[in-house]
């Protein structure tokens, strides 16, 4: 396997600007032409945790993380902690040579195993536990280490803004840490200037100080570390237009291209970010109001032109689902976002808006589980729960998105298929895609299609006998669906078993005909969607190792494929999309065809594996998976896949890594 | 042209119990919405569960007959989406305090314009008479085993410390001043909150009609005396006119003090109203223009040949970096 890309870290207390210099690293690299991938991991606590971010750096399309890191920037000493050790050998650590004396157990926030491992490693090697001797036993392995008295060279700059207040510099030393590794990397240093003022636009005086940071940060380099250590960091020129993307925003803009006019929530991570991101921009640019730029229009009209989402903040999730529902019934596209444990309170709502052929649409993030189990970290464990939430049977559509690319599109697609089938419709995505940043090409909005399926407004002819049947049988099970507020359209909804107005009834053959009528919805969108919305095949049909996953896996496990293709072990991957209804024709020709099938997923029983087995009798015997909180990276897809590749896996391979 | 009474019923079979409080407040439901000649295409009534979840399925408006205690929340996304419904909620004292007692409280947070109807009895009827969250302390309803081991909520005063801007309370039998309560809770600005005495035939025997009219309760010369009284025949006046902090201080407390009337001598009427508090459409419109005008659900979303309306390029562009 040989990389060919950059991996770079950075680390520190929860609260200390981890985030922000993570992310004037990776706009710098990426508006240099680089591809990127970034990846976020954090505690749930407010301040003080340990969190760290990723960021992978490549000429070529990058999906993935890896678990080795060529340059570790830290600016406190857990992070020196944590992470010296996967720094490779001939990386680099950049230290803050202050913090030499500090002992490994005095840090509070480690805990306990990752203490003693470093700990053992450390006294193995005949080291103490001080900072000085984590970066000794990393200097043994041939890392290279640049100390970098953050503070001392911060006052200089002060002296130079005419700030002396020493809070106010130490805030910087996440710049200097970002500035530092540009510098040694040498890359262009204006590219930095420029992402640090970018970063602090709307406030000029600290964006100033800051760039002026990120040059002294480079003079500080290049008088005592001329020439680095031997990797260069370049642009690389591109015509290309790119996006770099966050995982919540992308499904936040597409849910306004959509038309999602209403969208409810309760507070939860790593969901919220989405609706926050919706909040912010509640006031929509429209076509055709090209009268943006005609002067003659004053301010109110031109608001007036505009759309207008309502992001509704609610008590509990179970008035989110409600409220999502009640917006539906208006004929509002509408949406909730959550994760597991909210979506735990929602299931007794879909059942509602199953029976009463409501479209909402719900963004389900997983997240660790169960109960608040890993509350910040990964796990792709809900698709059996998304499956079978709520009781008794009504129809339903999941959707998994793999990447932000399809998260885009496919937030549109839900909606469709919610008004399409009249129906609760669940898009399963997940925390490592939630906080993933990702360059992509752009979005292609001509892409998109919005279909409205059988929604009736305005005004209706009187039907005969003055009522509106709403749930009369159809052939296709859908029936028109008269918005709230139409008229010549009254009609009751009910939880209960109802007949063709709406109202109760426990008649049995009435019982029968709206079973046959909601459930044959799933037969419809079984025939009607087409099989590229449902599934990915990737690689030769013919490959004697055949994997199948779902959701933010595909990544990594196509950047696997690339090191195993190098390596002449040839597979092909099939990824599937829409979870139900199951595309149990495609998958049972592609399965019964295949040699070795591999099941990989981010899930302690293999649910996916469960489920391909009870739709189309395959049994999967091999799988690959992973329940630390951790995303899988492409180096352990890779390891494992080899592994089974030379009949060498045990029959359930667990993955482990990640801090 | 003024709306008919008969032209708001339904063919829908009505299963409540003969002499339920239930039909003297559909019949005031009915009754104000024919007097103000409503437009039944343009009207929601939302239920919870219950024997008054039922109730949309009596009244020929679109009926949204929801889950056990979701009748709000549902009635909220209905009216957010569209601020030209006229949107009335109603359901059980369990559905409302029990069940939904979070959606009760917070809903007085948003003060939504629209009404909401409590069929307060006491008891859970339609799982033969459990205790429900209003019955007090210590009361044995028939077919409860033991008596009440729980406190009664005093809904008034909940609804005061929630922020609801209509308090009033009314009940079942006497349908006419019901009625005019209904209308003057629906044509509240902001959420308005009627709590009714409802007997329930069947299963609360304490609180009955005949309690309520007065049944054991004697003056001096040995008359009956009803046990509800209209605050307003006493010159109450529970409404906030001007809307300073003095007045509305002053309001509260005197809603505060009459919500602990109960029993021999019970209030009924406006106990507070305060239209000075801005609606969550009125807040919503202050932070988006053309909600008010054009509402989610009045919103196009997309040109005849289906691409979308709603132009991201501003969003977009944020997120471009070469």
């Amino acid at each position: 396997m040989k990389r060919n890309d950059f991996s770079w870290m950075i680390g520190g207390a929860q609260g200390s600007g981890v985030d922000t210099s993570a992310n004037i690293f990776a706009r710098a690299a990426a508006s240099g032409g680089l591809y990127v991938f970034g990846k976020r991991e954090y505690y749930s606590n407010i301040k003080g945790e340990h969190s760290y971010f990723q960021v992978r750096l490549s000429k070529n399309v990058l999906r993935s993380h890896v678990d080795t890191v060529d340059m570790l920037a830290t600016f406190d000493d857990e992070t020196l902690a944590r992470h010296a050790l996967e720094v490779r050998e001939d990386g680099a650590i950049i230290y803050d040579p202050d913090l030499g004396h500090n002992k490994v157990e005095n840090i509070p926030t480690i805990e306990a195993p990752a203490r003693d491992f470093l700990t053992g490693e450390l006294s193995s090697n005949g080291l103490g536990t001080e900072m000085k001797d984590v970066i000794e036993l990393a200097r043994r392995r041939g890392v290279h280490i640049f100390a970098i008295p953050y503070l001392e060279i911060l006052k200089k700059v002060g002296e130079q803004f005419g700030e002396s207040s020493l809070s106010s510099l130490a805030r910087m030393v996440n710049v200097m840490a970002v500035a530092s590794s540009f510098a040694l990397l040498g890359y262009e240093e204006e590219t930095v200037k420029d992402a640090v003022r970018r970063q602090f636009k709307s406030k000029p005086k600290v964006a100033e100080m800051n760039a002026g940071a990120v040059g002294a940060a480079y003079d500080y380099v290049r008088t005592k570390y001329n020439g680095g250590f031997g990797y260069k960091l370049q642009p690389v020129k591109t015509d290309e237009k790119r996006l770099f993307v966050r995982g919540n925003s992308a499904v936040g803009i597409a849910k306004e291209l959509a038309g999602c006019r209403l969208q409810t929530y309760y507070p939860i991570t790593p969901a919220s970010d989405e609706s926050e991101f919706l909040e912010a921009r509640e006031v929509i640019d429209l076509d055709g109001s090209a009268a943006l730029e005609n002067p003659q229009v004053g301010e109110a009209q031109l608001l007036q032109n505009k759309g207008s989402i309502a992001v509704i903040q609610t008590e509990d999730e179970i008035a989110a689902i409600t409220m999502a529902i009640g917006g539906g019934l208006t004929g509002v596209r509408s949406a909730t976002s959550t994760s597991g444990p909210g979506f735990s309170l929602m299931a007794e709502g879909l059942g509602w808006a199953g029976i009463n052929e409501v479209p909402v649409v719900v963004t389900l993030y997983q997240r660790g589980g169960p109960s608040t189990g890993l509350p910040t970290r990964h796990e792709q464990g809900d698709l059996r729960f998304a499956l079978h939430a709520g009781h008794g049977e009504f129809p339903r559509l999941i959707l998994a998105s793999g990447d932000l690319e399809e998260a885009f599109y496919d937030t549109v697609r839900v909606f469709n298929y919610a008004e399409r089938y009249q129906t609760p419709v669940i898009h399963l995505i997940d925390k490592a895609l939630a906080n993933s940043d990702v360059t992509l090409p752009p979005y292609d909005v001509n892409k998109v299609k919005i279909e409205r399926g059988a929604l009736l407004k305005g005004t209706l002819q009187p039907p005969e006998g003055g009522e509106f049947h709403r749930f009369k049988p159809t052939p296709t099970g859908v029936s028109p669906r008269p918005v709230l507020g139409t008229k010549g359209g009254v009609y009751w909804n009910t939880g209960d078993e109802h007949d063709e107005l709406g109202h109760i009834t426990e008649d049995p053959t009435n019982r029968n005909a709206m079973m046959q009528k909601r459930m044959s919805k799933l037969e419809l969108a079984d025939r009607e969607i087409p099989l590229k919305e449902r599934v990915n095949f990737f690689g030769p049909n013919d490959a004697p190792i055949t994997l199948v996953s779902w959701g933010s896996t595909k990544g990594a496990i196509l950047d696997a494929m690339e090191w195993l293709k190098e390596d002449g072990i040839i597979v092909n991957f099939l990824q599937i999309r829409l979870i139900h209804p199951f595309p149990t024709e495609y998958v049972n020709q592609v399965l019964s065809k295949a040699t070795k099938i591999v099941d990989i997923e981010m899930n302690y029983s293999g649910q996916l594996g469960g489920l391909i087995r009870e739709r189309t009798c395959i049994p999967i015997e091999q799988y690959i998976v992973k329940y630390n909180g951790r995303p899988m990276s492409s180096e352990e897809v890779y390891e494992a896949v080899k592994l089974v590749s030379e009949g060498n896996a045990p029959k359930k391979v667990v993955l482990t890594r990640g801090a | 042209m003024a709306l008919k009474l008969s032209e708001l019923k339904t063919e829908a079979h009505n299963d409540w119990c003969p002499g339920c409080g239930d039909f003297g407040i559909l019949n005031a439901v009915q009754m104000a919405l024919a007097e103000m000649s409503i437009d039944p295409s343009n009207t929601v009534i939302v239920s919870g569960i219950g024997c008054s979840g039922k109730v949309p399925h009596f009244i020929k408006t679109y009926g949204v007959h929801t889950l056990h205690g979701r009748s709000l929340p549902f009635a909220t996304g209905i009216k957010l989406a569209n601020p030209k419904l006229e949107v009335i909620a109603a359901g059980g004292d369990g559905d409302g305090m029990g069940i939904g007692a979070g959606h009760f409280v917070n809903s007085g947070r948003r003060n939504v314009d629209m009404a909401y109807i409590v069929f307060d009895n006491g008891v859970y009827g339609l799982t033969k008479g459990q205790a429900s969250p209003t019955l007090k302390l210590g009361v044995k309803t028939k077919s409860l085993p033991k008596p009440n081991i729980n406190q009664g909520i005093n809904p008034i005063l909940l609804a005061l410390a929630a922020g609801y801007t209509f308090i009033a309370r009314g009940y079942a039998y006497d349908v006419r001043h019901l009625k005019d309560l209904i209308r003057r809770a629906i044509q509240h600005k902001g959420f308005a909150f009627v709590d009714v005495l409802q007997p329930c035939p069947t299963y609360n025997d304490v609180t009955t009609k005949e309690y309520w009219a007065g049944e054991g309760h004697l003056d001096i010369e040995g008359k009956v005396v009803p046990r509800t009284y209209k605050l307003e025949e006493g010159g109450y006046d529970g409404v906030v006119h001007t809307g300073s902090d003095e007045e509305v201080a002053r309001k509260i407390q005197q809603a505060v003090s009459k919500s602990f009337e109960f029993g021999d001598h019970t209030p009924l009427g406006v106990f507070y109203q305060n239209e000075h508090i801005p609606t969550f459409e009125e807040r919503l419109t202050a932070r988006m223009p053309s909600y008010g005008s054009n509402p989610p659900a009045l919103q196009e979303i997309a040109h005849e040949d289906g691409t979308p309306l709603t132009n991201v390029q501003k969003m977009l562009d944020e997120i471009r970096v070469t």
